[in-house]
């Protein structure tokens, strides 16, 4: 119960800095509504319905992946400011409940930007899923905690490296595409109808399961790292 | 001689070694032959150093003399790379929460209150019902003579107000050891008295509590004399002189 009132403060606190700042969520709503405007006009989506479910998938990943990278990295520059990392180095409270409390507080903002993004979606492509839509509810909320877990680990182990924006999408990138791919193929595979996402939904419930359960065990030794 | 350190340096070390420890109390800080290097520059060399529980050190050098980086060490945030340290019978690590460390950057999110920051990190170090750590945070605030009630966010603070509420922050702690770096640095003379005063309640523990260590460093030695039980001076990431119990 103390461990989860840590989390809980952690959460509570980010969820305020955001509501005050806007830092996230704005950058993160003009990038993807940017790309998806660019890949619209060069795409002409609406003329290739059969296309659009192809290529939808792809689209919608990568551009939230893009987009919550610039929202991760701002996540610790947050605790960098003031040297609020040090205060936090020398509380008592579990490192894990630090790192669980902010990766939730992503994965609500990355999951705003994805619940309008995905009505932008469907309006600007015309897309009419052939698969079960309803499989797109489990497959949207573990590809998003696949991104902002593995990226909220990853953007505080290069906290202190120099060019740490350049950093996150280099270690991240590649540690992420089991995930990105399953993520794609299982959206995909809903869009089109073609193919059931069974596989794809298995394999991105172990890599969350497996990647979160790491992050928590090795978050202590990241935080307090010199 | 130690095998890492040049020949040069080596012949200047002094190894100064201070013994303040009073016999009855167990030792507050022990640092034994305690060296940090930033690549080949030496921040700190062969510090020995052991104050007992309830002292009150003044530390004073020059910029660059190595005390903001001693306190860091001693706080845990830092390791030294040799050497080593011992804060209240363990290592800093294993102290979380006994220690604080105010330093010259506030340690506040600049966008919440102050209030709002104390709560949050009242919560950290004692989890209560939020009424409780809010009262705790006020009382807090009330005692460096800043309103609870103030809506302005800590950014919008100036810079002794965020002084006083980073000072609030660390005694809302409640530690056993104290380390505050040029904590007057931001303040006019009537708020740094007050801080003093406010230092100086906090030193005078109830005769049921343990015995309370306070480290601090600062530029303005006449000032900070009232709280100056044991002086040390730094020079150049050496411990040169040490007066007082």
């Amino acid at each position: 119960m103390i461990y989860l009132g840590h989390v809980l403060a952690h959460l509570r606190k980010d969820l305020r800095l955001e509501w005050r700042s806007k830092d996230f969520l704005n950058g993160m709503l003009f990038f993807t509504l940017l790309v998806l405007v660019v890949f619209a006009i060069a795409f002409d989506p609406t003329s290739y319905p059969a296309i659009a479910r192809q290529i939808s998938g792809g689209l919608l990943w990568v551009a939230l992946l893009f987009a919550s990278m610039t929202a991760l990295n701002q996540s610790w520059s947050r605790e960098l400011r003031n040297n609020v990392l040090d205060a936090h180095r020398l509380s008592p409270a579990p490192a894990s409940a630090f790192f669980v409390g902010k990766a939730i507080a992503n994965f609500l903002f990355v999951t705003f930007v994805e619940i309008v993004l995905s009505l932008v979606f469907v309006l600007f492509y015309n897309l009419h899923p052939l698969g079960d839509t309803w499989l797109l509810l489990l497959i949207l909320p573990l590809g998003t905690w696949a991104l902002v877990s593995n990226g909220t680990f990853f953007s505080a182990l290069s906290l202190r490296t120099r060019n740490r924006e350049l950093m996150l999408p280099i270690v991240l990138f590649p540690i992420s595409i089991p995930a990105l791919l399953a993520m794609i193929l299982a959206t995909t595979a809903v869009l089109t109808g073609d193919s059931s996402p069974a596989l794809w939904i298995k394999v991105l419930i172990t890599y969350d399961i497996v990647f979160t359960i790491a992050s928590v065990l090795l978050f202590d030794t990241i935080l307090n790292a010199d | 001689m130690q095998p890492w350190l040049p020949q040069r340096l080596y012949t200047r070390n002094v190894g100064f070694d201070s013994q303040t420890v009073a016999d009855k109390n167990p030792a507050a800080v022990q640092l034994d032959r305690v060296s940090l290097l930033f690549g080949s520059f030496v921040a700190l060399r062969e510090v020995t150093l052991t104050l007992s529980a309830g002292a009150s050190v003044v530390l004073l050098g020059e910029n660059g003399a190595g005390k903001s980086t001693l306190l860091r060490l001693i706080s845990g945030v830092a390791s030294p790379s040799f050497g080593s340290i011992s804060v209240l019978g363990d290592t800093p690590r294993n102290r979380r929460g006994r220690i604080a460390l105010m330093g010259h950057a506030s340690q506040l999110y600049d966008e919440l209150t102050a209030l709002e920051n104390l709560a949050f990190f009242a919560s950290l170090h004692n989890p209560a019902p939020a009424a409780v750590l809010r009262d705790r945070a006020e009382q807090a605030l009330r005692e460096v003579a800043l309103d609870p009630a103030n809506p302005r966010r800590v950014g919008e603070y100036s810079q002794g107000m965020k002084q006083r509420t980073a000072l609030a922050r660390v005694l809302l702690t409640e530690p056993s050891l104290l380390l505050l770096d040029e904590p007057f640095s931001n303040l006019d003379m009537a708020s740094a008295q007050s801080m003093i005063a406010r230092m100086q309640q906090w030193l005078a523990a109830a005769p049921n509590q343990a015995p309370r260590t306070l480290i601090l460093t600062t530029h303005q030695a006449e000032l900070a004399r009232p709280l100056a039980r044991t002086t040390i001076t730094l020079n150049a990431g050496q411990l040169v002189s040490q007066e007082g119990a």
